[in-house]
């Protein structure tokens, strides 16, 4: 830490988030490029680096989104597999921490734990593991057992993973030999010797984003970020509180674990023009062909008959009508509907001036030093503990942030201006783990 | 008139060396302008210093190489199909074309009790997998077609779906229903490679005659490699096959030059797979002394002509095998 830091400010640890297959990914805009070439993700990463990030961070797919029985081709489709980037990108990148959201209902803790230790070592020390669950049957399509998960053991099996890949991670000191991991539980049922000695970080750093009760607990009690979506000051304290509420019992302390808030960031030489490119991306984020199709998610039929630019369907939701596979599940379709007619109603929307209306509002949109100084009150007043920045175009989307705001985060003293440590543990400041190297777990 | 022979390298496994290391024996490689590495791999227990993922360090050393061709190891009897096919996609797009897969099978008790999701099973059956792996991942690699992408503002559409196919592949072990989360890789498909004994005529070699464009074979005289090739290519009925003859570096190493011109003469081979036990050691041999007596004897290139491990093999990039043809109507 520098000198001139003043004494007691929380830093603030940034995240590039490349960008996914939400309609959120701006594809039409000009500035927009592939979203599979290697140049785009070396472009993000590059950038990220520039700017001091933590980390890198990537989603995953599974299977191609579908609707109406066909695959979905209004947004940015096809993505390349995550572990396989971060290897490439360790050779390219020298401290950025490299994260990748992999699936613990279709993997197994024997071979994933061998590739995240992989890229720690090839890394010297940068990955991480965004641990997700699922339990459809629509993905399970792809995979030998299907959709084999039932939705309440989707923390059993992510718990029971993580401790089998802990136990794997720990089971070989350096210089010494392998020790055996037998384990026997309600998801695993292995004896095993690893095939590497421990990595750089011991155990690559632990991400998860679920948001439920289970969620926040099995966060507490095992990872070291989460990644949320409670990106406002008010929202983003309680959830802050909460959570990190949670961590005594388990013997962890406040800085144990990293709340990371999803942010998107528009910026402008004032806050109006800054107001103008938002509205703008959420208008290239909702094309009329887009809109109806949000609101077709909700009414569960068809509506390709109304104009987007005209009024809201006459007709109500079909009950179980479902259209879209891959999408969040969704409750109560009528409440939905009736709350979109009314706010429709309210201030005169069309379908695709409603559905511009629901996109989220961008977390940050200002100048770059009203930006900067949003930012930093958000950690400084335990709302977050930094951002992971979801850019809406590939690769350049953050290009302008780490030009313009950055070196005032900088100013402010809350964002490095050099990396001080080697692993992504040392950048966000958590401990080596202390490996526990035993015959049985 | 002189045959030009295809020249590779076997770098053993990859213990847990620094990134820099394995990077450094690539490069080498690719200074002396071979066709390709491979790296072996397996979910066995390592032995000494460890084993580190094939995949994961071949995609790390193209990112700091442009022409060599990188060719893992990936199993078949513990992993998903839909995984491997994405990671060897994946790896075609971050080396721009210069990937393949060395298919292999895990057989011991080791392997199964660290997955835990399975009993060992016989060699005939675990090949017999394999082949259907190796087909899941043909029609994965197809199931995008090239011109899929169509970014079309005017109809909002990002892709045209009417390119993107299911697989659709239901076999004994595991079914797979598709199309592809990574669009089409560079090479199309890249080149899938089987280790093959001239002696045996075993389960591989049913894979090896249907799926592979590269075999890697073990033959202990040129003799029995030659009919080994012509019977694999008369199994196969296509000409798109590369037969390399294993070759150990260690016991052959002064007279390596020598011996290989008088196999390639004398086994009508189409190269070499040179298998070092010591790579650090033998792999500068090979690149200063071997390859250029070979060059000299006008065998082999001086430089890459081209970019894709398909482009240093004279292998042609398939089409999609769900490609309608359509230029009749025009």
């Amino acid at each position: 830490m520098s000198a001139s830091t003043p004494a007691g400010r929380k830093q603030v640890h940034l995240a590039a988030h490349f960008p996914g297959v939400n309609s959120t990914t701006v594809w039409r805009d000009p500035g927009s490029r592939s979203q599979i070439d290697f140049s785009s993700f070396q472009h993000l990463a590059r950038t990220a680096e520039r700017g001091r990030f933590d980390f890198f961070f990537l989603a995953e797919g599974l299977r191609l989104r579908e609707r109406k029985g066909r695959i979905h081709d209004l947004d940015v489709v096809g993505r390349p597999e995550s572990l396989t980037v971060l290897n490439a990108l360790a050779a390219v990148t020298e401290h950025l921490g490299l994260a990748a959201t992999v699936n613990a209902t279709f993997n197994e803790p024997y071979e994933l734990a061998r590739r995240f230790a992989s890229l720690d070592h090839l890394s010297g020390g940068r990955a991480a593991w965004n641990i997700v669950t699922s339990s459809d049957a629509f993905t399970g399509e792809n995979f030998r057992r299907g959709g084999y998960l039932d939705r309440a053991d989707r923390y059993t099996r992510a718990a029971e993973f993580v401790e089998v890949a802990r136990a794997l991670w720990d089971s070989w000191p350096s210089g010494g030999t392998p020790l055996t991991v037998r384990h026997s539980g309600p998801q695993f049922d292995i004896t095993a010797r690893a095939t590497l000695p421990h990595s750089p970080q011991v155990h690559p750093v632990l991400i998860q984003a679920g948001d439920s009760d289970e969620g926040r607990e099995f966060a507490a009690r095992t990872a070291d970020i989460v990644f949320t979506r409670h990106g406002t000051l008010e929202a983003g304290r309680a959830f802050h509180a909460d959570v990190k509420g949670r961590l005594a019992r388990y013997g962890r302390t406040p800085d144990q674990l990293k709340i990371l808030p999803a942010a998107t960031v528009v910026l402008g030489d004032s806050e109006a023009e800054a107001q103008e490119r938002a509205a703008h991306i959420r208008r290239q984020q909702v094309s009329p062909q887009t809109a109806v199709a949000t609101l077709e998610n909700v009414w569960g039929r068809d509506l390709t008959g109304y104009d987007p630019d005209g009024p809201l369907p006459d007709v109500e939701p079909v009950p179980d009508g479902e259209l879209a596979q891959g999408w969040a599940h969704m409750a109560d379709r009528f409440g939905i509907a009736a709350r979109w007619r009314a706010l429709a109603e309210e201030k005169h929307l069309s379908i695709r001036e409603l559905a511009i209306e629901l996109t989220a509002r961008q977390s940050f949109i200002g100048t770059p030093g009203s930006v900067a100084a949003a930012m930093d009150e958000h950690v400084q007043t335990d709302a977050a503990d930094g951002f992971i920045l979801v850019p809406h175009l590939t690769p350049g989307g953050l290009d302008e942030f780490v030009d313009r705001v950055v070196p005032l985060l900088q100013e402010r003293g809350v964002l490095r201006t050099e990396y001080e440590g080697r692993t992504l543990r040392d950048h966000l400041g958590l401990g080596r783990p202390a490996p526990r190297p035993e015959e049985a777990v | 008139m002189t045959r030009e022979l295809h020249l590779s390298v076997a770098l053993g496994s990859a213990g847990p060396r620094s990134a820099a290391h394995w990077t450094g024996l690539v490069q080498l490689a690719e200074l002396g302008a071979l066709d390709f590495v491979t790296l072996d791999d397996s979910l066995d227990p390592a032995d000494g210093e460890g084993r580190l993922d094939a995949v994961a360090v071949l995609a790390h050393a193209a990112a700091r190489t442009s022409r060599i061709g990188l060719i893992p190891t990936v199993t078949t009897t513990h992993t998903e199909p839909f995984h491997t096919s994405s990671a060897l996609a994946t790896l075609d797009f971050v080396s721009e074309g210069r990937a393949g897969w060395l298919v292999d099978v895990s057989t011991t008790e080791e392997a199964a009790r660290a997955v835990g999701r399975r009993d060992p099973a016989p060699d005939a059956e675990l090949w017999a997998e394999a082949a259907d792996a190796a087909e899941v991942a043909a029609r994965l690699w197809d199931s995008w077609e090239d011109d899929a992408e169509i970014r079309d503002a005017a109809t909002g559409r990002f892709i045209d779906r009417d390119k993107l196919h299911y697989a659709d592949f239901d076999g004994p072990h595991f079914s797979v229903r598709g199309p592809s989360i990574v669009p089409r890789p560079p090479q199309g498909r890249p080149p899938v490679a089987v280790a093959l004994d001239a002696q045996g005529r075993d389960a591989r070699w049913e894979l090896a005659s249907q799926y592979a464009e590269i075999v890697l074979l073990a033959a202990d005289s040129a003799a029995t490699a030659r009919e080994a090739r012509t019977e694999l290519l008369s199994r196969a009925g296509r000409d798109d096959l590369r037969v390399l003859i294993s070759v150990g570096v260690t016991e052959t190493r002064d007279a390596l030059p020598e011996l290989l011109a008088d196999w390639h003469a004398d086994a009508g081979t189409d190269g070499f797979h040179l298998v070092t036990t010591s790579p650090t050691e033998e792999l500068p041999a090979v690149i200063h002394d071997v390859v250029p007596a070979l060059r000299a004897r006008g065998l082999f290139r001086a430089t890459h002509t081209g970019h894709t491990l398909r482009d240093h093999l004279g292998l042609a990039r398939p089409d999609s095998r769900y490609a309608v043809r359509t230029e009749a109507a025009l």
